[in-house]
């Protein structure tokens, strides 16, 4: 291996114009945000961009020498794809870098009226094997796939081998366990889920209830946990509930933690992924600039020390910090009995 | 400037807790207003018209009460139920404020609560966070 050697590109996440100018201010290379309507999977009261605030987001990354990608990762509903058709036609009228899409009717649509518009298949569209990558990008020309978190290191070194598409991975933030978005555990409980309704376990739906000693979290109703005083707390989301499974109340399907891939920088730079992205465009900009610092840091300092690189405590406290229940895990990047 | 780690002794708390907690909240309303009208509380007022909100601080044993109506926010009448209370030690509303620390941290921490309406809660949060505080003078405090 040269020095020269390219490092991957750090996508942040930003719902607003402040987080997006910490994201740059704090070492992004690349921000990316959603639009105000539920053509995104972060679709919450408040967040996210207007016309406006897009241009503006837009031309302070520009004057800066970064770049702005746009994710219109839902899938567009039977009755109404127009909404996420003219989200495409906005996102060229903008002028963004890139749009993430998961819908293979928008990536037609977008490749047949914006042959200029770059496309990345979003996460949310499951392209887990480089057969589903190949083909789309023969179809509809996408340049970049972020891969599901659900792949190993050895998976992913698998499905680059076999494409020349750019490859984007998860590096660090909240999990999301069942195939991207595609679970319906939030639509069981409330009749809307992420691909759907662009939100999981959607906030008109929770409620916090704190008690003389724990925190109850109810959605819709539904006692999914209950936290004791000082137990750290995470979203109300069904994956990371508690349940009552054979007389036993534990997290039977996540414990609610976040993926942090910072040892692994060496691995995911010498296999020569193109990206690495950042979770959290619902966070706030505090979030975006104490993990845009932490990363870029450890991006730069693996790059140069390859092989000898180890993880900074500064580094790893302020991950750990931010996190939601304040523990880390590689997912499925390591599994030792794989 | 960091906030370092500090908890109002509690005689704060029990001299605080006998006044009138008018006063201060009087002040969170006009700054408020003021930022409403400035333009730099980028406030769509529809989303929280007709509802109430608790800042409590807890060891200050202040409960700031306040309402939005008309396009303006006023200060709670006497028995009003908050449809949203947030309660916090004072350094944590002020690391919340000059954007040391996101709502979410505080909350996964435990430090800071929400109760009531948690859609409510997420309008509010969603709003400070796109507060651009860089045209205004306070630029110099925030962290971010
Ligand atoms: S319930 Fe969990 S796995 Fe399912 S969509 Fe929500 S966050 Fe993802």
């Amino acid at each position: 291996m040269t020095d020269t050697l390219k490092l991957p590109e750090l996508v942040c996440p930003a719902g607003s114009l402040p987080a997006l100018k910490a994201a740059i201010d704090h070492g992004a290379d690349t921000v990316y945000l959603g639009l105000r309507n539920d053509t995104n999977a972060r679709n919450f009261a408040g967040l996210n961009f207007d016309d406006k605030t897009a241009r503006e987001g837009i031309r302070y990354a520009r004057s800066r020498g970064r770049k702005i990608l746009l994710a219109i990762n839902t899938f567009a509903q039977g009755a109404s794809t127009g909404r996420w058709r003219s989200a495409l036609d906005q996102a060229a009228d903008l002028g963004v870098d890139a749009v993430i899409v998961a819908d293979l009717g928008l990536m037609e649509y977008a490749a047949r009226h914006h042959p200029e518009l770059r496309l990345h298949m979003s996460v949310q569209g499951s392209a887990t094997n480089h057969h589903a990558i190949n083909l789309a990008r023969d179809l509809f020309g996408i340049r970049r796939a972020v891969l599901p978190r659900v792949l190993t290191l050895d998976q992913v070194r698998a499905v680059m081998d076999k494409t020349d598409i750019e490859i984007e991975v998860f590096g660090f933030g909240s999990l999301c366990v069942m195939v991207e978005g595609r679970c319906l555990l939030s639509s069981y409980a409330t009749g809307e889920s992420p691909n759907t309704h662009g939100a999981c376990s959607p906030a008109r739906f929770v409620r916090w209830e704190q008690g003389a000693g724990e925190l109850k979290a109810r959605l819709n109703g539904i006692l999914i946990d209950q936290f004791v005083k000082d137990e750290a707390a995470g979203y109300p989301t069904l994956c990371k509930g508690r349940f009552q499974v054979g007389g036993e109340t534990y997290y039977a399907l996540e414990e609610p933690t976040s993926l942090n891939v910072m040892s692994m920088l060496p691995e995911l730079i010498d296999i020569g992924v193109s990206a690495i992205k950042v979770e959290g465009r619902q966070r706030s900009p505090a979030y975006v600039a104490q993990v845009t610092r932490a990363l870029r840091e450890a991006l730069d300092t693996a790059g140069r020390e390859r092989h000898r690189f180890s993880v900074r405590p500064a580094w790893q406290q302020a991950l750990n910090n931010v996190s939601e229940g304040r523990q880390e895990t590689l997912g499925a990047y390591h599994r030792p009995w794989k | 400037m960091r906030i370092p780690d500090f908890t109002l002794p509690s005689p704060v708390a029990s001299l605080v807790g006998t006044l009138p907690a008018t006063p201060p909240a009087w002040l969170l309303v006009q700054s408020l207003n003021h930022l409403l009208k400035k333009g730099i509380l980028p406030a769509d007022t529809g989303l929280l018209d007709g509802r109430c909100f608790m800042v409590a601080v807890k060891d200050a044993g202040l409960n700031l009460c306040f309402c939005c109506s008309n396009e303006a926010f006023r200060l709670a009448p006497a028995g009003a139920v908050p449809d949203l209370t947030l309660s916090a030690n004072f350094a944590d509303f002020l690391r919340m404020m000059l954007r040391e620390e996101d709502p979410d941290t505080l909350f996964f921490n435990r430090k800071l609560s929400i109760e009531g309406d948690t859609e409510l809660g997420l309008i509010v949060k969603n709003l400070l966070d796109s507060v651009d505080w860089s045209e205004t003078p306070l630029a110099r405090f925030m962290a971010v």
